[in-house]
């Protein structure tokens, strides 16, 4: 126990202070690498609580391929560090109060968690026994069956979001010989090779 | 006090030794792989390859390291220092955690998570912060666009990793590496899978920077690539950490397709044979096939290898997995 707990602390206090430094870091590129830190952290966090498949989802996808883009576009971005400082002041305030209601929410669901935990449970399909049944196949079976229609929405939202960001990239260009494989392949000797007879001194 | 000794310190011991166990010959055949594949290069150009340090080159490994050693580590005065030290470090300790998962035998694994693969999967994944972080902390052009392909093609080639490790896992019912393996003791899944077979041995090719996918230190255009401005010992572990994990993806193409440690036939000869040394016989046998693409295959135009990626290994792969998922529910052969 006392090994979990101590691994425990360490993760949080790493991923608390990494967060920290995510917005206070001077240098854009720090901050998106502090922030895979934190998304470590938060990984070995779920490991502790057994939750052992999201926490190999969230290395997957939120350290492996969107911090991955986030990094490429901070590296590619000329950014003006005095500029960022100035609106600092006249942001406070609604930055301030975003953070205060996602808080006041976190507060809200975790106290009535700890108040209650029947009822916050209850209406919800009971958890299986993580002895018998592994991570992954409990949230299959509840992610296809309960709750497919939500998952098939989300599933959706995805694909608008990545035909909007083709859609918005997108531009033909005129004049452009693209390579295509299949008409290389295509290519026949016959086609493409013509045996001259040059006459001497003539040229062809 | 015993409490201590018997609860922690023991265990503890235990898995260290376990660790070391696992890494002591792991580092010992990434050296032997660089020999070997200057001596198999060797042999299909009809040359004879390291000779002259020990019989048959074979102490060269060791001078190299020496060498290396002993070399000065320099710091370019423009490079960001803590992100130039910490690149290769993060490069060489993802190719040997990875190795946590592997099993080498019928309960002979470090840790025998139920999320085997995607352990692999995602650390398999990070490699690719080593070298955009070696690019960018050099602060120089060749590195950083070195870094900037190298993401850009580690990231389209996982897409299809992904998808071959999802018909894999559709066959087999379990993420754990164990169970894959014994889910192939009828047959190996290179039979029934072939083209996923193909397709993850060159994803593999494209996700460990090796030839013919070897841009991001294409030398004729960017003179090293991420590692121009390395030297020393923090070259020496981009090029262990590289060479680990070409014999990581040979160890995952055995366990996803190869059947692990298992025996080719289950008869008499060849069951006599430890599993250990199958699984590592085909391990050898899948990093022979490196060395040799290396040797026989000019290297991909950048756009071509975008377009193998995206246009040709995606859709592929992704009507598989609907193939074999269909396959399976028509037949009734999913697993449990």
């Amino acid at each position: 126990m006392i090994i979990q707990a101590l691994a425990f602390y360490l993760f949080a206090a790493v991923m608390v202070a990494a967060a920290a430094m995510v917005i206070s870091a001077r240098n854009p590129v720090h901050s998106v690498l502090f922030l895979i830190l934190a998304f470590f952290n938060a990984a070995g966090l779920f490991v502790l609580m057994g939750a052992e498949f999201l926490a190999m989802i969230l290395v997957v996808v939120y350290v492996g391929a969107v911090a991955v883009l986030f990094l490429f576009v901070v590296m590619m971005l000329d950014v003006d560090f005095a500029a960022l400082r100035q609106g600092f002041l006249r942001y406070l305030p609604v930055g301030g109060a975003i953070g205060l209601i996602l808080l006041a929410e976190l507060v809200l669901v975790v106290g009535a968690w700890v108040a209650s935990p029947e009822a916050a449970v209850g209406p919800i399909v009971p958890i299986p026994d993580p002895a018998r049944v592994t991570n992954t196949h409990a949230l299959g079976r509840i992610l296809y069956t309960r709750y497919v229609f939500v998952f098939q929405g989300a599933g959706l939202v995805l694909l608008v979001a990545m035909i909007g960001a083709i859609v918005l990239t997108l531009r033909e260009r005129v004049g452009v010989r693209r390579q295509v494989v299949a008409d290389q392949i295509r290519r026949t000797r016959a086609e493409s090779v013509e045996l001259v007879d040059a006459p001497k001194r003539g040229g062809v | 006090m015993a409490e201590f000794w018997s609860g922690y310190a023991l265990p503890g011991a235990i898995i260290v030794a376990q660790i070391l166990v696992i890494i002591v010959p792991l580092l010992g055949a990434v050296a032997y792989l660089t020999l070997a594949e200057r001596k198999v290069i060797a042999a299909i150009q009809l040359r004879k390859g390291p000779n002259v340090v020990g019989p048959f080159g074979l102490l060269q490994p060791i001078a190299d390291g020496v060498k290396l050693l002993l070399k000065e580590t320099v710091i370019p005065s423009g490079a960001n220092p803590v992100v130039f030290v910490i690149a290769p470090m993060l490069t060489f300790m993802l190719s040997l955690i990875a190795w946590a998962a592997i099993p080498f035998d019928l309960g002979l694994v470090l840790a025998d998570i139920n999320v085997g693969i995607l352990y692999l999967f995602a650390i398999s994944s990070l490699g690719v912060y080593g070298i955009i972080m070696a690019g960018w902390a050099s602060n120089s052009k060749y590195a950083f666009l070195g870094a900037l392909r190298s993401a850009a093609q580690m990231v389209s080639y996982e897409v299809s990793i992904g998808f071959v490790i999802i018909t894999v896992l559709l066959c087999v019912g379990s993420l754990n590496l164990t169970e894959i393996v014994l889910a192939q003791e009828n047959m190996w899944f290179f039979i029934p899978l072939f083209p996923m077979f193909i397709i993850f041995f060159v994803s593999g090719l494209a996700e460990t920077n090796r030839s013919p996918f070897d841009l991001p230190e294409g030398e004729s255009e960017i003179v090293a690539g991420y590692f121009v401005e390395y030297s020393s010992m923090s070259f020496a572990l981009f090029f262990l950490g590289e060479y680990a994990n070409m014999i990581l993806v040979s160890a995952m193409t055995s366990v996803l397709f190869l059947g692990g440690w298992l025996p080719p036939f289950d008869v008499a000869p060849f069951t006599w044979i430890p599993g250990p040394i199958w699984f590592a016989g085909k391990i050898g046998l899948c990093l022979f096939v490196f060395l040799w693409v290396r040797a026989t295959m000019p290297r991909y135009r950048y756009d071509q290898l975008m377009r193998l990626g995206w246009k040709v290994f995606l859709p592929f792969s992704l009507f598989w997995v609907v193939l074999t998922a269909g396959v399976l529910m028509a037949t009734g052969w999913v697993p449990r």
